[in-house]
């Protein structure tokens, strides 16, 4: 009684879930096994040759290489960045705090677009750096349009994720701990090396991974900050569904992006079974 | 210890100064994004209240952002009672929330393969229907949080006092979880109203939304109106995250999820 009254409560929600969600999903993968004729046109199959074409155009590997190189600089460079902002925000006791912890997060409620936008006017042709550049006679630097502006954006994207991923993850670091090392004689480098580093690893791996994952999903920053000569799997599914309208091959890189994170997220899973 | 500030303080400069650029710029009185501008103006706001398709996309997100948010918070707050009273297993709360873990990109290009045929793109239900994949995981676990942290007590005690279950629900219950309910229901504003990439591959001639509009703006060229626009959207959504925290502590709810 209670039970069926609890799924009566939640119908609405699943049949959303199921409209927006399950069925469309079912859609993308069943797209996948059709395939496109040289001339463009969908022709129904239900085989994986849009696979096999996939896995014979060379272009997918270089792109998967750039996407997860890509991906991997910038959740590092995130970690590095943001993993010193966590550890501040973490121990500060100070009036400020929530001001700061808002002012690390804020970025995750402004749209993404209105970021590259800020972006763009920091590293274009007439932005801050090259506009402070030419001031001092220096020659002007390509930031935009290219890897380099993209890497930069991206990192800057998952920045916040790392922040809070690590923030949630440093539960385990007790101050005292580190207050027993200096009481030990510990100088502060070595207190950080022996204690806070090995104390806060997971939450790092954690936060890496997130970052990572969300830099293989991004869409929006490797488009408008690319140019259109950067290529990464998310764009190049853009590309195929929205203007050679190829989506058969759409749904399969899809498809393929989705699998890739899953063995990503397995390879993590075993590794923290090891270190555990 | 000073030296964890200096790298913290790098750090929020790298996250930050997109923001602060942007804005700058956004007073320029150059057409182009150069820096430093050469002088101040509000030319580039007085061109965003005079731009048609700007203020046409403005008021459509509005509404379509009021939509998603009532019908997310009618279609999840039954939910999250269930959940949080531990009416279902616990699979179902996984089950809702199972649009989080794909990427937007492939929700909303498997929803184009399912709205085109149907004749639904560019249409109220399609867009709603994108967004509600991105607002519902975020509104139900909020009201679920919210919910379960209402004492199950204080419905026993309207009980013994001679309430009857509908009546102890609307008295004891829902003023409860109002805060929650406000809060969600204003993450779920913002959510819909910033919502980009699934809109990307929804909208139409028909029907577009203002992060699309700004989105094809910046691929074709980047001036101080863009800015300008993307400023007016930052303050926007600042103005309400300060107004609702002010009103019922929203970080104070959203820290507990």
């Amino acid at each position: 009684m209670k039970r069926s009254a609890g799924f009566l409560l939640c119908l609405p929600a699943m049949a959303l879930l199921a409209l927006g969600f399950l069925w469309p999903f079912t859609v993308l993968i069943r797209m996948s096994l059709n395939r496109t004729d040289d001339g463009g046109t969908l022709v129904p199959d239900l085989s994986l040759a849009t696979y096999g074409k996939l896995a014979a155009d060379s272009f997918t590997w270089s792109m998967t290489a750039d996407s997860v190189r890509l991906s991997a600089i910038a959740a590092s460079l995130a970690l590095l960045l943001g993993y010193p902002m966590a550890l501040v925000l973490f121990r500060s006791r100070s009036r400020f705090r929530g001001v700061l912890a808002v002012a690390a997060v804020a970025p995750l409620l402004v749209s993404g677009t209105a970021r590259v936008i800020g972006w763009l006017a920091i590293l274009g042709d007439g932005g801050l750096i090259n506009g402070a550049f030419a001031a001092v006679g220096l020659p002007r630097l390509a930031l935009i349009n290219n890897w380099t502006g993209v890497q930069i954006g991206l990192t800057e994207s998952v920045m916040p994720y790392a922040v809070l991923a690590l923030l949630a993850g440093f539960g385990r670091l007790d101050r005292r701990l580190e207050e027993a090392a200096a009481t030990l004689g510990a100088r502060p480098l070595v207190t950080f090396w022996t204690v806070t580093l090995p104390l806060t690893l997971p939450a790092a791996i954690g936060a890496w991974l997130l970052a990572f994952l969300l830099g293989v999903s991004a869409f929006i920053t490797p488009k408008l900050m690319g140019g259109g000569r950067v290529f990464v799997l998310a764009t190049e599914i853009y590309d195929a569904a929205m203007q050679t309208l190829d989506w058969p091959a759409a749904a399969a890189l899809s498809v393929y992006v989705l699998a890739l994170l899953v063995v990503v997220l397995l390879a993590q899973a075993a590794l923290s079974r090891r270190l555990a | 210890m000073k030296v964890t500030t200096v790298l913290a303080t790098f750090g929020y400069l790298f996250l930050l100064s997109p923001l602060a650029v942007v804005t700058i710029l956004s007073f320029s009185s150059d057409p182009y994004l150069i820096f430093p501008p050469p002088g101040v103006s509000l030319r580039w706001y007085v061109a965003l209240l005079g731009s048609q398709p700007v203020l046409q996309a403005a008021g459509k997100s509005v509404l379509l952002a009021l939509l998603v948010t009532s019908l997310a918070v009618l279609a999840g707050f039954p939910a999250a009672l269930a959940i949080a009273r531990g009416m279902v297993p616990s699979w179902v709360g996984g089950l809702l929330a199972l649009p989080l873990l794909l990427p937007t990109l492939v929700i909303g290009l498997a929803l184009l393969m399912v709205l085109q045929p149907l004749g639904l793109l560019a249409t109220w239900p399609g867009l709603a229907l994108g967004h509600l994949m991105v607002v519902l995981p975020f509104v139900v676990r909020l009201l679920t949080t919210a919910l379960a942290s209402l004492p199950a007590s204080l419905e026993d005690a309207a009980a013994t006092l001679g309430a009857g279950p509908l009546r102890a629900f609307l008295l004891v219950t829902l003023p409860l979880a109002a805060p929650g309910a406000v809060a969600a229901a204003t993450l779920s504003f913002l959510l819909s109203f910033d919502e980009t990439v699934i809109s990307l591959f929804l909208v139409g001639p028909r029907l577009t939304t203002l992060p699309v509009t700004l989105f094809h703006y910046a691929e074709t060229r980047v001036d101080p109106m863009l800015a300008a626009l993307a400023v007016s959207l930052i303050v926007l959504t600042l103005a309400i995250v300060l107004l609702v925290d002010r009103i019922v502590g929203l970080t104070r709810v959203l820290g507990r999820a």
